[in-house]
């Protein structure tokens, strides 16, 4: 089904937000917001889910931390014990450095890696980001979710709160 | 709104000069798109001059040998491990400014974080050359690895510090390269919808399709928090390890658990000090005077005279355990550093990194450019010096007087050293010439806060609707 998305571009982030709550109350859905810095507090007024970045940082470090630590114990007490200056094959507190850096680096990259993947970013990837809003523009893609809206009031919406330009997309 | 939120404190604005978030745009994009000025011509050809110096030095230790360093037996670790040491310390500022200013929502951090990353990889690269030129064969570098080989496989030594330092670095390395790249896709899309032709290409292929999205945002700032969270016990944890180098053996000056801490304060003292002297060429020579403002200058100051009085508490401390251990050794070791042969690089760490910074108490040194650059200057040398008197005078008498030996740095030595700054220089110029010094995306969110540009009250409001 092609659907109709609208998009306004503003010049100030209040005349965003305050298009955004109207959108809300009028029950359009809002496809995305646009910014050339993050917003805070726009998450809950779009209805964007808190980031699950967290578990996936959490688990990057749980399995850098195994996998630091059952190396280290496999090479020098299993697979080849060599005994150096007398200190047990299998001696934890030596272990520990190389345990916390392998933590650190696994759920480092996990984490950057997890944002590229959810957001969909990779390099060469051809940007199809509206004009200024990498700059001092706003943007605001909305939708209608029923046939409670005219069409044409959502370009109008867009207007009343200041957008310099209004147009409409045709989704396939 | 509630009467708490009404309660309004006036603060001194972050930026000068009421910037618009064009103006940042276009300020910072300003000197990446137009011709290097002949200032950064002088300055990029004296800084790869040094560093052909030092490529020529280590080129030559590399095909002759060792032996071309003052090293004996005794002194086995001179300016090497010294040049090493400093600057993996010189990077932690960097990391300290991005991540820990971060998380403590120290909004002062936007004008300089961005560069103060950069000078962290680059000062870390500098610090990763100096163990593998000292190996003697670097081409054999890769031993450090525990990788799969036909001797056994023999694995590596799990025990040993100088381990511990491949992967504290390698992951210092790694994780301030990914903090410092995901803190530049946003400015580099910027860049990008900026440019023409092949520039486009380029910064399009960097940018990772990014188009500013809410949702994107969401996750991005998630992302960096997450990222600073790890990179905080990260940068204690390098220098703490590399302390550990000196800390586990059995030299007396070495031995000491004091060491970790010592070390980790030692680097972001000098770090905060390299930033400090970088910024204020920076605001100089970009123009970035309304971004790098006297409310910076100020800030770092403080953090120098703060760290600087820690260091100096830290050799205090040093002396009082030495005299307080009861150890002839030990008490020997701390009255050979400062009355020794070499005594004179004690005094010189003493003034430079305990008497200089406390100049800034007084308003008009801490209100004079000139003066701020020497302290910094000096702050530089003289943990240099710190680092040296460290490992060359520990090393140069121990307990066996039959051993004991002096060390010299021979002209090869000295132009590793030179190199390692010709490396650092020509990176960061290079950095300041194709990368945007400032991170816009992080000012435009101050400048917001301040030009009226989108009043708070207004926003609130509407959230509250």
């Amino acid at each position: 089904m092609s659907r109709v998305r609208h998009v306004g571009v503003f010049e100030r982030e209040a005349s965003l937000l305050g298009a955004i709550a109207e959108s809300r109350e009028r029950g359009l859905e809002i496809i995305d917001a646009y910014s050339p810095y993050p917003i805070h507090g726009i998450d809950e007024l779009i209805g964007i889910r808190r980031s699950r970045l967290t578990l996936v940082c959490f688990f990057g470090g749980v399995v850098g931390l195994c996998l630091g630590l059952g190396f280290q114990y496999w090479t020098s007490a299993m697979d080849w014990p060599i005994n150096v200056g007398g200190k047990p094959f299998d001696s934890l507190p030596a272990f520990v450095p190389v345990g916390f850096e392998l933590t650190v680096l696994i759920g480092g990259l996990s984490t950057a890696f997890a944002l590229a993947v959810r957001s969909r970013l990779w390099p060469g990837k051809r940007s199809r980001a509206i004009e200024g809003v990498t700059d001092d523009r706003f943007a605001l893609v909305i939708a209608r979710a029923d046939a409670s809206l005219a069409s044409a009031e959502l370009g109008a919406l867009l207007e009343r709160h200041g957008a310099l330009r209004v147009w409409r997309e045709v989704e396939e | 709104m509630d009467t708490e939120a009404s309660i309004h404190v006036a603060e001194p604005p972050l930026l000068g000069g009421n910037k618009t978030c064009a103006e940042v745009t276009r300020d910072v994009a300003a000197p990446l798109e137009g011709k290097p000025t002949g200032m950064w011509w002088v300055a990029f050809l004296a800084a790869v001059t040094v560093l052909a110096l030092g490529v020529w030095s280590v080129w030559y230790q590399i095909a002759t040998g060792i032996g071309t360093w003052g090293l004996n037996r005794t002194v086995g670790w001179g300016f090497d491990i010294t040049n090493f040491v400093f600057w993996v310390g010189i990077g932690h500022a960097g990391t300290l400014i991005s991540a820990v200013l971060l998380l403590f929502r120290q909004k002062w951090r936007t004008s300089i974080n961005r560069s103060a990353e950069a000078m962290t990889i680059f000062a870390v690269i500098c610090a990763g050359l100096y163990p593998v030129i000292h190996m003697g064969r670097p081409w054999l570098a890769y031993w450090v690895f525990p990788y799969p080989n036909f001797r056994g496989p023999l694995w590596v030594n799990w025990r040993s510090a100088l381990l511990w330092d491949v992967f504290a670095i390698g992951t210092y390395f790694t994780i301030s390269l990914v903090f410092w790249y995901v803190g530049l896709v946003p400015d580099l899309a910027t860049l990008r919808d900026r440019a023409r032709g092949l520039r486009k290409k380029v910064l399009g292929f960097f940018s990772l399709g990014w188009d500013g999205s809410a949702r994107t945002w969401s996750r991005y700032e998630m992302a960096c928090v997450l990222l600073a969270s790890l990179a905080t016990p990260l940068v204690v944890s390098v220098h703490s390890v590399v302390s550990t180098d000196f800390a586990t053996s059995v030299v007396p000056g070495w031995h000491t658990t004091v060491l970790p801490p010592y070390f980790v304060i030692g680097a972001v003292f000098s770090g905060f000090a390299m930033v400090l002297m970088l910024m204020l060429i920076a605001r100089r020579v970009m123009r970035f005077e309304h971004y790098i403002t006297w409310g910076h200058i100020h800030a770092m100051c403080k953090i120098l005279v703060f760290t600087g009085s820690i260091v100096g508490l830290a050799y205090a401390t040093e002396l009082f355990v030495a005299w307080y251990s009861g150890s002839p050794y030990e008490q020997f070791a701390f009255a050979n550093r400062i009355f020794g042969p070499v005594g004179w690089s004690y005094a010189i760490m003493v003034l430079c990194n305990v008497v200089a910074p406390q100049l800034l108490w007084s308003r008009k040194v801490r209100n004079s450019i000139g003066w701020i650059f020497t302290i910094t200057v000096l702050v530089n040398v003289g943990m240099w010096f710190e680092r040296f008197v460290i490992i060359a005078t520990s090393l140069q008498r121990d307990y066996l007087p039959s051993a004991w030996s002096g060390y010299a740095p021979t002209l090869v030595e000295i132009g590793a050293l030179a190199g390692g700054f010709g490396l650092f220089f020509t990176l960061f110029l290079l950095f300041c010439r194709f990368l945007p010094m400032l991170s816009m995306f992080e000012l435009k969110t101050v400048v917001r806060g301040e030009t009226g540009h989108a009043p708070h009250a207004e926003s609130e409001e509407r959230r509250v609707a």
